[in-house]
């Protein structure tokens, strides 16, 4: 839906997302997380605040954590990019997801696909967290439906299996 | 021979919706693709109060890609006016609104224009392009302005006082005048709102053909919306339909109209074009539903023992430009003069509730209406009673309570509380707690310099509102559930449900109750909820989803497993009393011996009628509804315990524990009860120590986005200890009474309780939320300038 | 919540960005990490109409050993600075610093040239620059000046930073792990702006004088000469009650920080605490 040109200025952009190469023209002011959205159907980016605070746009930029309503779809010619739909279909964060389900961490999921990209990118890092490292971890993501102690158990819970399983 | 597998209800099962939103698929409405959807924005009023003197459209609409430019005028030939007036409060005055304003902006952040373009970016292009004459007027900032007699808001109302009304019982002056103690402070209550994290979201589809509409919404009730939108713009009812798919949080900002998102629609029909507004972050802080404002006046009277023997409260509650419509926003205010001290026996009490109307967008039914605003006033003055008196909180508590085991208490408010449990919720949130070990702990703190401060607060709540309550309103609110359950071809059951679930976990539980009353597995029966054109319900408020949602539920599936039981009887020539159904199985009702599969039986009711007796016509889709048809609320209560720590010298108040016990009734999913509970008692946090919008006095806005408005954060909030109490509510079968409010009801009391036990050595206390560093600091400030002439104060 | 229309431009060398900068003059802003120019942008509280982004110039990126200091390039990220040894070896006081700044997906794109560019008062990194005497290098078409760092922030969000000129690094003189410092700020959340904060950074070999420094009051971080006296000659009576002028001189122009006296005052205090050995 990249919808016709009305003089904007443009730039075309080749970039990876969710390990696909993906090759479009957008408009120089179109964040990322609108070009995730609307322009490739990766609806699971939500769109929380568009300031940078509540965290529900996190996506993986170039291996790292990031905000994607912060950056410009024009910045990321020849980065690597990747979503919640791309970490579901790789089965990375299968343990958090199936987390998050058995110990209801989430209740209206908006802030969920922040959450789970947050949470996997700690995980990475920190294998086995302590409750404090997990709240500390996600203090950049706002959910306001659970009150962050379903989603604290959910990680932990993760961490366990996965330090079971490797 | 197969034994009944579990009952579904009282098991912790997952949400099954909860299983596409863990994997991004998740069906928002700004993921619903439309195709020609015009993105659309408002032009907002940048003054608390003007009138509008001209407008300038033409460059707007001269920009490429822009499609509509719509003015308050333009949309308002489109629709009817409207305005939130709750007809069972006498006296209630509202002025009319519209889908934007045309004469005059009352409030900051009052949609003006509307422009639809192809693009978002291109709107709002678009909206750096109009030109509005403005002859700014004076704003009113404050509940005490308004009342001040200066400007008059709404002229046609004559003053700025929307409602004005007492409730009283006993002698009220000979309590005050005969009491040992009398404890009076001025509550101040800051204006918050729910922040859902999903912004307001509208997608309308205007078909000309046959003037239909469809819209998805994010919001609670559809089958609300589709009646204000036939009504407000003149459709036909059945043509309007109201989706509300996945929603990223509610709260009770979802629940009312907003004039935005009438325009939205307006603009889909005057384009023929399907419309879509998402509201962005800083419009969201500035139109969004707030929460609570309130100056309330208290007096709590008490005898030397502690016995409680009157209670005064007088509100101000500063409810902004309008009365929300259609519900109005009266029940904030109302359930502040019903609920006050409402877990005690008083027999002397005034509430005077007025609700004043100023230049600010309207408070609605944010979360436990009114309940915080009760039971920070009732608790607080209860603790500061005991301190004068050298009794112990709890104690004083305990004596004044209404006993567990009274069936019907009528309270001082003359609302009927039925089966209140307070001392057996106050047991369970002591127990395991060492009380003695905190009050060391604390003395051993001051020694260090740091501050340490628990606090309790009890409170009573209503939920599962009854017909009565908007029957009387004149609201095209309905308190009546419906549910349909469907038996399908392969034995499956598939569900409609008129109540909604924004993320509370109703369609597990309706899922839950009805593969019971069926007989079925939890995992055979998919539940869909959200759409207008389903069976007509309430959608989600007032945690009713548990006690009426599910009653519906249980009565459509015992109505679908008779029928069941009947074709099953034809099928085998047995009675179907002699039979169950249990696990998908119909079975020998005596010895539990396996007869025939429910798909064998659903599956000839489907496709093989001919095999049944001549005259037999299955009924394989069974709808009924229950509504509480004379009780106003159910009524339940619950007890929350904070601890705190405050750093004297930054005024810093840190959360160290918190504690709940609720008395939720049946507990139908232990777990998603806990994180209702949770969730709820976060909000109020939040409400406690962070959130605020602040407003000027001539009511300009201060707070523009989440840099300035503080919300919880993870590292901030304490886990959140939770225990239930389960006294079934006699008006259901299954007897949940609802658990969404508990939460926000009392946790901000149970702080600031914690807050002011902690400064008592200080002679310092706080009277206002939320809690902020300058607050404390002013608090201890003020105690150290005036440090003899309060002895009563100290701790 | 979309920006304006400008003109993006992604130049690949220092000298094209310079090129750009000078062309545009003051209708050009420079796109580093984007935390906090973006949403500005989002809000169209700031339209630029050229957007110059520097993050492919790889000569602005990384930390260098230049001898006596570091030179840390502007578009150095947070998080690379926390995960580099040469600042936990050299420049601790930085790390601490730097651990109080926003999240962690924040801190991977923010970079310490956009905050003392932005030079809001209440950021961590331009109060801690101005403590370790930092010089702040910046570089235009017509050449490369060092400013010191006593001389860049000169109000409210604004710095010494010509128009033309891109902020290409900052130099930190080193300051050894066992000379202490002290880092002390209070915020209401985790991460979020100070209400206040203290940095005491006694001298060592490489800066000869004290250096104390309030930041999250007032229209930019400023150093206080009654802390830095305190700190040879210990907190006085004399000097809290230097201190107090100090700092209530900085917030009478701002009447909604008057509550924030006793909050310095105590950080003050609790920071020369944290001094003593």
């Amino acid at each position: 839906m990249s919808g016709p040109s009305f003089d904007e200025p443009e730039v075309t952009i080749e970039l990876t997302v969710n390990g696909a190469t993906v090759t479009r023209r957008v408009s120089t002011r179109r964040h990322l997380s609108d070009f995730l959205r609307d322009d490739l159907g990766l609806t699971g980016t939500h769109i929380g605040c568009e300031h940078g605070v509540c965290g529900a746009c996190t996506v993986r930029y170039d291996g790292e954590i990031a905000r994607s309503c912060l950056i410009l779809a024009a910045q990321t010619d020849g980065s690597t990019v990747e979503t919640v739909e791309g970490l579901s279909d790789s089965g990375e964060i299968e343990a958090l997801q199936q987390a998050f389900l058995a110990r209801n961490a989430l209740q209206c999921g908006f802030c969920t696909p922040g959450m789970l990209v947050t949470a996997a990118d700690l995980l990475r890092s920190v294998p086995k967290p302590s409750r404090d490292e997990v709240r500390d971890a996600i203090s950049a993501n706002y959910c306001r439906c659970t009150g962050y102690h379903a989603i604290v158990d959910a990680i932990m819970a993760a961490s366990e299996k996965l330090a079971v399983k490797s | 021979m197969t034994t009944a597998p579990a009952p579904a209800v009282g098991q912790s099962l997952a949400r099954p919706r909860a299983k596409r939103l863990v994997t991004g698929r998740g069906r928002y409405t700004g993921d619903i693709a439309a195709k020609r959807a015009l993105q659309v924005a408002f032009f907002r009023s940048p003054h608390p109060h003007a009138r509008i003197k001209s407008i300038d459209v033409s460059a707007a609409r001269a920009l490429k890609g822009v499609v509509l430019v719509a003015t308050g005028a333009d949309v308002a030939k489109h629709c009817k006016g409207f305005a939130g007036i709750h007809r069972l409060f006498k006296g209630m005055k509202a002025a009319e609104q519209w889908p934007l304003a045309f004469d005059r902006a009352c409030w900051q952040g009052e949609p003006v224009v509307a422009v639809a373009a192809e693009t978002r970016a291109i709107a709002e292009d678009a909206l750096d392009l109009i030109e509005v004459d403005w002859e700014p007027l004076e704003g009113l900032g404050t509940p005490e302005k308004a009342i001040a007699g200066g400007t008059v808001l709404h002229e046609s109302l004559g003053d700025n006082i929307g409602y004005d009304g007492t409730t009283a019982s006993g002698d009220v002056e000979a309590a005050l005048a005969g009491a040992a103690v009398v404890i009076e402070d001025t509550f101040r209550f800051g204006r918050h709102t729910g922040v859902c994290l999903e912004p307001r979201s509208i997608l309308a589809a205007y078909d000309p053909s046959d003037d239909s509409l469809v819209v998805h919404e994010s919001h609670q009730c559809p089958a609300q919306q589709q009646a204000i939108f036939a009504d407000l713009m003149g459709l036909p009812e059945h043509r309007v339909r109201v989706v509300c798919p996945d929603v990223g949080g509610a709260f009770g900002i979802k629940q009312q109209l907003y004039g935005d998102e009438l325009a939205t629609c307006i603009v889909s029909k005057m384009t023929g074009r399907p419309a879509i507004f998402i509201a962005d972050r800083v419009e969201s802080f500035a139109s969004d539903i707030h929460a609570r404002e309130h100056v309330v006046k208290g007096q709590m009277a008490f005898a030397p023992d502690g016995r409680i023997l009157g209670l005064t409260v007088d509100d101000l509650f500063a409810v902004g430009a309008y009365s929300n419509y259609p519900r109005s926003s009266i029940g904030e205010a109302s359930h502040v003069a019903a609920l006050t001290g409402g877990p005690y026996r008083i027999p002397a009490y005034r509430a005077r509730v007025r609700m004043i109307y100023q230049n600010k967008p309207p408070v609605g039914h944010y979360r436990a209406v009114g309940h915080p605003i009760a039971c920070a006033v009732a608790e607080q003055l209860l603790d500061r009673g005991a301190r004068a008196l050298g009794l112990d909180p709890i104690a004083v508590r305990r004596i004044n309570q209404v006993p567990d085991g009274t069936a019907s208490h009528k309270s001082h408010s003359g609302f009927m509380l039925n089966g209140l449990t307070v001392e057996a919720c106050l047991g369970k949130l002591l127990a395991g707690f060492d009380m003695a070990a905190f009050r060391r702990e604390q003395q051993d703190a001051r020694k260090r310099g740091l501050l340490l401060g628990l606090g309790i607060a009890n409170f009573v709540e209503f939920t599962g509102t009854g017909a009565p309550y908007y029957g009387e309103s004149g609201a095209p609110v309905t308190a009546q559930e419906s549910c349909l359950a469907r038996l399908e071809p392969s034995g499956h059951v598939r569900c409609l449900t008129g109540t909604t679930d924004q993320g509370q976990g109703t369609d597990t539980a309706v899922g839950q109750a009805i593969a019971d009353a069926i007989g079925v597995s939890f995992d055979d029966v998919e539940v869909i909820s959200g759409d207008s054109a389903g069976p007509v319900g309430g959608g989600a408020w007032a945690s009713r989803g548990a006690s009426s949602g599910i009653e519906a539920a249980v009565r459509a599936g015992r109505a679908l497993r008779d029928e069941i039981l009947r074709l099953a009887g034809l099928i085998l020539q047995r009675k179907p009393e002699q039979m169950m159904l249990a696990g998908g199985l119909l079975c020998d009702a005596a010895s539990g011996a396996e007869l025939i599969t429910l798909r064998e039986v659903a599956t000839i009711a489907h496709y093989r009628q001919h095999l049944l007796p001549p005259g037999t016509q299955p009924e394989l889709s069974m709808t009924r509804s229950f509504v509480p048809q004379s009780q106003s609320f159910i009524t339940t209560n619950g007890v929350q315990l904070s601890v705190v720590s405050v750093d004297p010298g930054l005024g810093d108040v840190r959360l160290l524990r918190h504690r709940v016990a609720h008395d939720s009734g049946t507990v139908i999913n232990p777990m998603l009860l806990d994180e209702q509970i949770r969730g709820g008692v976060v909000q109020g946090l939040g409400a406690a120590l962070f959130e605020e919008i602040h407003y000027s006095e001539d009511a300009v806005l201060g707070t523009g986005s989440l840099m300035d408005y503080l919300l919880p954060l993870a590292t901030e909030i304490p886990d959140i200890e939770v225990a239930h109490l389960a006294t079934p509510d006699p008006g259901t079968s299954i007897g949940a009474k609802g658990a969404g409010e508990a939460g926000t009801a009392g946790a901000a009391a149970a702080v600031l309780n914690a807050v002011n036990d902690a400064l008592a050595p200080m002679g310092a206390h706080i009277s206002t939320l939320p809690i902020t560093p300058e607050r404390v600091l002013a608090a201890i400030a003020a105690a150290s300038s005036s440090h003899d002439t309060k002895p009563g104060l100290q701790g | 919540m979309k920006p304006a229309l400008f003109t993006y431009h992604r130049p690949g060398t220092l000298p094209d960005a310079l090129a750009l900068m000078a062309e545009h003059r003051g209708g050009a802003r420079v796109l580093a990490g984007g935390q906090s120019l973006m949403p500005l942008m989002a809000m169209r509280m700031t339209r630029p109409e050229q957007l110059v982004d520097i993050n492919r110039i790889d000569e602005l990126k990384g930390i260098r050993d230049t001898g006596d200091t570091l030179t840390i390039g502007a578009l150095t990220r947070y998080s690379e600075i926390l995960r580099a040894p040469l600042i936990a070896d050299s420049l601790p006081l930085l790390s601490e610093a730097i651990r109080h700044v926003a999240h962690h997906a924040i801190r991977n794109r923010g970079t310490i040239g956009g905050s003392l560019a932005l030079a809001d008062p209440s950021a961590e990194t331009p109060a801690t620059c101005l403590a370790l005497c930092a010089r702040i290098v910046a570089r235009s078409s017509a050449g490369e000046r060092e400013i010191s760092v006593d001389a860049f922030f000169e109000g409210l969000m604004s710095t010494a930073l010509a128009e033309d000129e891109i902020l290409v690094a900052v130099r930190i003189p080193k300051r050894p792990a066992k000379v202490p410092h002290a880092f002390l700020e209070f915020a209401r959340r985790k991460g979020d702006y100070a209400q206040a904060g203290i940095i005491l950074a006694p001298s060592h070999g490489g800066v000869a004088e004290n250096r104390a420094v309030v930041f999250g009051i007032g229209s930019t971080a400023r150093r206080s000469a009654a802390l830095e006296g305190a700190m040879t000659n210990g907190l006085s009576a004399e000097a809290k009650a230097a201190l107090q002028q100090e700092v209530t001189a900085i917030i009478d122009d701002d009447e909604g920080a008057a509550y924030k006296l006793p909050i310095v005052m105590t950080l003050a205090e609790r920071a020369m605490g944290r001094l003593k050995p």
